[in-house]
Formats: C-alpha cells, sequence, structure tokens
C-alpha cells in the first residue's frame, strides 16, 4: 500500500480495495515504527489525521472527492497549520501553535488530504543538511550515517523511507530539489510566485517558493496541482491560470532541445555524479532530444550574491521574533533591550544568527550599495544568463547537487563548504525560474539527482520531460530496503 | 573584508542579538569568511546594471482599501508570552 502512486491510491480508494482510514492508519503505523531512526517528524497528527481521513472517507462515497482525497501527506514545518505546532524547526517557535492555516495548508485540506504531520527542516530553512534543527538532524533513508539534505531534509527522508506519500517543501536556494537528490526524490521549485507564500514562514521573500517532494513526476504534477494557483493574500502571487500538470505528462518531447551549461559540469562535481547525469541526459537524447552546450558565464557569482540576498531579507524577516507577540521569550528580563536580546539571542541557532547579523550588516549604513544593490545587479546578469539560454533551449539541465549525501557532521562546523553544495540550484532561486530534480543512477548506494531548469511557468513541461525519462527509466522506483519490509499482518 | 571583536558587538546590537563574550571571536571569524566569499562579487562589472528587484519584474499589487479582516486579537494573543486586556506586556519602559 505504501509503494503505490497518488494515481494508484486514489483508484484504490474509489474501488473500496482500502479506505483513508486503512491508508491512514498504515503510514502512521510506519512512523511509529520508522521514524525513531529517522527523525523525520517534528510533529505527528494522530488524531486529526484519522478525524480527516474519516471524512475523505465520506467524501469519497459521496462523490465529491478530487485526486488528493484521503492520500496521507505531510507539510514541512514552515507551513503555519491552524492548532497545530509550527517550530520552523526552531527553539524560538518551540512552544508556537499556529493560529491559521497556510494557504498551500488550506488548498490541501479543501481538497481532502489527509496531514499526517509536520517535518523535520534546517531552522528557519537556512541549511542543507538538516543539521540545523533544534529537533536534531534527520538521518538519510539510504545511509543513516548521511544527512538527508537540507532544508526540507524531513519531508525528503520521510517520503523516501514512505513515512508518507508525499510532502509539501520550500526552496530558497535548493531545498526541495538538494534534498530530493540525496534522498532519490522528484523534487520541484516552481516559479516565484506560483505557489502561495501566505502562512510560509519567510526567510528570503524573493526567493522563498513552496513545492512538493514526491516520489516522482505524476505524484509531483498531482501535488503542485493542488498548491499552484493566484492568491489575494500573498501580494507577489502570480495571477494565472494553472495548467493541466497531470494532463500534459504523456506530451511528445521529441525534439525537445536540451541546454547543457558547461560551468554546471566543471571543477567542484564529484566526476561519478557527473558521469550518472551524462548518462541520463544521453537517455534524453534516446527519446529523440537534442543536446547543446550553452554557456552561464555567471553562474560562479550566484553563491556570492545569495549569501547576501538571502541573508539580508532574513535579517528583515526575523526581526519579528522579538519575544514579545509570539514565539519564545527569555527568563527574567531586565528591561526591553535585554528581553529582545536574549530571547533571540536564545531563540535562535548559530546558522540562523550568522545569516541574521549578515545581513544586518550589509543593509547597514555605507554597505548598502557595496552589499545588497551589487547583488541585486549581478543578479540581473544571471537572470539574462538564462534568458539567453532560452532563446536556443527549451530546458537546462545538469546536476542538481556536486556530490551524494555526506555524512552527518561532515560538513557542519564549516558554513562555507555547506554553502557550496547548492552551487548548482542557487541560480535558478535568484532567477525566479522553475526546476525539478528527479533521481538518476546512484552513486556507491546513494541516490543521484538530475536538475531540469525551465522557463518562467513552465512547470508543466519540466514535469512532462521528468515523466518522460520515468517511463523508461526505474531509478525513481529503487527504495531503500530497510523501510520498505512489506508490513507483517 | 575582515570583521573583528567589535564590529560584531557593534553589529549584534543592530539586530538586537545577544551573543555572548566567549562566542565573539568564532563569530567574527565566520563571518569574515562569508563575507570573503561574498566579496567574490567584486569580479562581476555591473557598470550601468538595472538591479533586479523582482523575478518577474512585477509590480506590487494594490488591494481596495477596505476592511477584510475580522477582529482576532483574542485568538491571535493566545499564543503570546504574556498579555493584559488586549495589550502585549514587556518590561518597564517608562519609569
Amino acid at each position: 500500500m505504501h509503494d503505490k502512486s497518488i494515481v494508484q491510491l486514489a483508484a484504490g480508494l474509489r474501488s473500496g480495495e482500502f479506505s483513508s482510514v486503512d491508508l491512514t492508519q498504515a503510514f502512521l503505523d510506519r512512523i511509529g515504527r520508522y521514524d525513531g531512526i529517522l527523525n523525520s517528524f517534528i510533529t505527528v497528527a494522530e488524531q486529526s489525521a484519522l478525524k480527516s481521513a474519516e471524512e475523505a472517507d465520506q467524501r469519497l462515497r459521496s462523490g465529491t472527492a478530487t485526486p488528493l482525497t484521503g492520500i496521507p501527506i505531510a507539510h514541512k514545518d514552515i507551513f503555519c497549520s491552524d492548532g497545530v505546532k509550527t517550530s520552523c524547526g526552531s527553539r524560538m517557535l518551540d512552544n508556537f501553535i499556529a493560529p491559521y492555516d497556510a494557504t498551500v495548508v488550506t488548498r490541501f485540506k479543501q481538497a481532502g488530504a489527509v496531514m499526517l504531520g509536520k517535518t523535520n527542516m534546517d531552522e528557519f530553512a537556512m541549511g542543507s543538511s538538516n543539521e540545523t534543527s533544534y529537533y536534531g538532524p534527520v538521518r538519510n533513508p539510504w545511509d543513516q550515517a548521511s544527512v538527508p539534505g537540507g532544508s526540507s531534509g524531513g519531508s525528503a527522508a520521510a517520503v523516501a523511507a514512505r513515512l508518507c506519500v508525499a510532502a509539501t517543501g520550500t526552496d530558497t536556494g535548493g531545498s526541495i530539489r538538494q534534498p530530493a537528490a540525496l534522498c532519490g526524490l522528484t523534487g520541484l521549485k516552481p516559479t516565484y510566485g506560483r505557489v502561495s507564500r501566505y502562512g510560509m514562514i519567510a526567510f528570503a521573500s524573493s526567493l522563498d517558493q513552496g513545492g512538493p517532494l514526491t516520489r516522482s513526476a505524476a505524484d509531483a504534477a498531482a501535488m503542485l496541482q493542488v498548491m499552484a494557483g493566484f492568491d489575494p493574500r500573498d501580494s507577489t502571487s502570480a495571477d494565472r491560470s494553472v495548467p493541466d500538470y497531470s494532463g500534459s505528462l504523456e506530451d511528445e518531447i521529441a525534439g525537445l532541445r536540451i541546454g547543457l551549461p558547461k560551468e554546471y559540469f566543471g571543477e567542484g562535481l564529484d566526476p561519478a555524479v557527473a558521469r550518472s547525469v551524462e548518462q541520463a541526459v544521453d537517455e534524453y537524447r534516446r527519446l529523440g532530444a537534442e543536446l547543446k552546450e550553452i554557456s552561464l558565464p555567471n553562474s560562479a557569482l550566484a553563491i556570492p550574491t545569495y549569501y547576501v540576498v538571502a541573508p539580508a531579507e532574513c535579517s528583515s524577516n526575523l526581526a519579528r521574533f522579538d519575544g514579545v507577540r509570539f514565539g519564545y521569550r527569555c527568563d527574567d528580563p531586565k528591561d526591553l533591550e535585554d528581553l529582545y536580546k536574549r530571547s533571540r539571542g536564545e531563540g535562535f541557532g548559530a546558522e540562523v544568527k550568522r545569516r541574521i547579523l549578515i545581513g544586518t550588516y550589509a543593509l547597514s549604513a555605507g554597505y548598502y550599495d557595496a552589499y545588497y544593490l551589487k547583488a541585486q545587479q549581478i543578479r540581473k546578469l544571471i537572470s539574462d544568463d538564462f534568458r539567453s539560454a532560452f532563446e536556443q533551449v527549451d530546458v537546462v539541465m545538469g546536476p542538481t547537487a556536486p556530490g551524494t549525501a555526506f555524512a552527518i557532521g561532515e560538513k557542519a562546523d564549516d558554513p562555507i563548504s555547506m554553502y557550496l553544495s547548492d552551487i548548482y540550484t542557487i541560480a535558478a532561486n535568484l532567477a525566479g525560474l522553475p526546476a525539478v530534480s528527479i533521481p538518476v543512477a546512484p552513486v556507491g548506494g546513494k541516490p543521484v539527482g538530475l536538475q531540469i531548469i525551465g522557463n518562467y511557468f513552465q512547470e508543466g513541461r519540466l514535469l512532462n520531460a521528468a515523466h518522460r525519462f520515468q517511463q523508461v527509466t526505474e531509478w525513481h522506483l529503487a527504495r531503500p530496503e530497510l523501510f520498505y519490509k512489506e508490513d507483517k499482518p | 573584508m575582515s570583521l573583528d571583536r567589535s564590529d560584531v558587538e557593534k553589529i549584534a546590537h543592530l539586530a538586537r542579538l545577544a551573543v555572548s563574550e566567549s562566542e565573539l571571536e568564532a563569530v567574527a571569524g565566520d563571518l569574515s569568511n562569508i563575507l570573503n566569499l561574498v566579496e567574490q562579487m567584486s569580479s562581476a562589472d555591473t557598470v550601468g546594471v538595472t538591479p533586479m528587484a523582482h523575478p518577474l519584474h512585477m509590480a506590487q499589487r494594490l488591494r481596495e482599501d477596505q476592511v477584510t479582516e475580522t477582529d482576532q486579537r483574542e485568538h491571535f494573543q493566545s499564543t503570546a508570552p504574556a498579555t493584559e486586556n488586549g495589550l502585549y506586556l514587556v518590561p518597564r519602559v517608562i519609569e
């Protein structure tokens, strides 16, 4: 049951093969059995999940069900969920019961999906390994000594280990795609503005975007169909219609023009990962795609630029955590300033503090032009690189991450080396473009991701290209055996 | 670009973030390393380049000036550390 796709599960729910309550209980049992090892959930909402499942079963009987009705999913703990703890992986929000739903959460509720719980993540989504979480690291289902990637590491581990059918994530610099790559999943970061950010705790507002982590492109299409769409409550939400993502999965891809940026295959890329990615690209050639080497000349500037833009916006967004209106408050503040400083000093972890400090510095008087303004200008150059590329090709392909999952602790004390694990994913955020990571041939038993970047609002085409690949390959069907023993009756 | 302890103290004050004496040195080192990474931006020629404020060059949407939200003060204040009579409590500010 836990290895079926969303479409298969929806069919099973309709034929009466199993109920949503059966399905939900089966996943809750799996969480109970395996999450002690993985630590992928911060909160398991057992009672409300079973209640939603009962409602879903009624809806299935009454004929008002949607494709997601009764399907057990999980939300990254960055999405506010009414009445449920929403921690963002931080001590700062350890006591925070969200008083409202994020639009993404509302949309899944309306679709009748069952929320099993909230998944672990890097604190405030700042990290690439899930090690900055206040709730401890998440383990990679493929190798428990390794990280699952981050920041949506809990969502990735939970989906990979079949503790939920699919999960939501957010991606500011690679936080959906990199964990998808490291855990062998399909992870999609949509175009900036495609998915509402309302109720999604803000990190860097001009980069943040929610999206799905799933086991296949077809599942991602079903998830995105629910998530995408205009929301008047998000002032940067794109007011344009949402296409039928599942409907275009089977479109022909012969003649698809694929650009291979030479900057994405150079120094810093693990040669074995490069071979896997090249093999996958070759598969596309066999499917009739045309390959073309291209150049994205400003690629090397993406990381430096990101580490100005993201911290600057984070320092501003995280100013709201002041110990006054919600969240952590220090004991016995001697005055207001002490209350602010110690609540924040004790409530935030080391990486969040580093980024707040860098951002504060970059935005401080006298430095704005040299840092933030300069970064916004380079952002334009990076965006122009893609603009030229998309005049010649339909999609851009390359590795998602420079290597496979690294050991827990390996990069934890070296922020810079951690930052470099997002070297291929950050540019899509800076430009606001959609991009998907799909699993290709593993290296040393660990998953590898192929990244496909598309032009604005081309999510349908990305999922189509991903689906076509998954029809002729089986990498996305590989499963971590430990978590796959068939449940004993 | 290298920051020292007193720079970190100044920035931490601006950010209203307590950084303990014992952490200052390490934080200064970390921040300096990040600024060195960021320094690579200087290799880009950005003369005359328009800064990109929004990925889709969209203008901020405006809405009608109408009340759309209901009063949920009590509901939202239920998550606050300390409140009284609908107000948030903080240490005494005015003697």
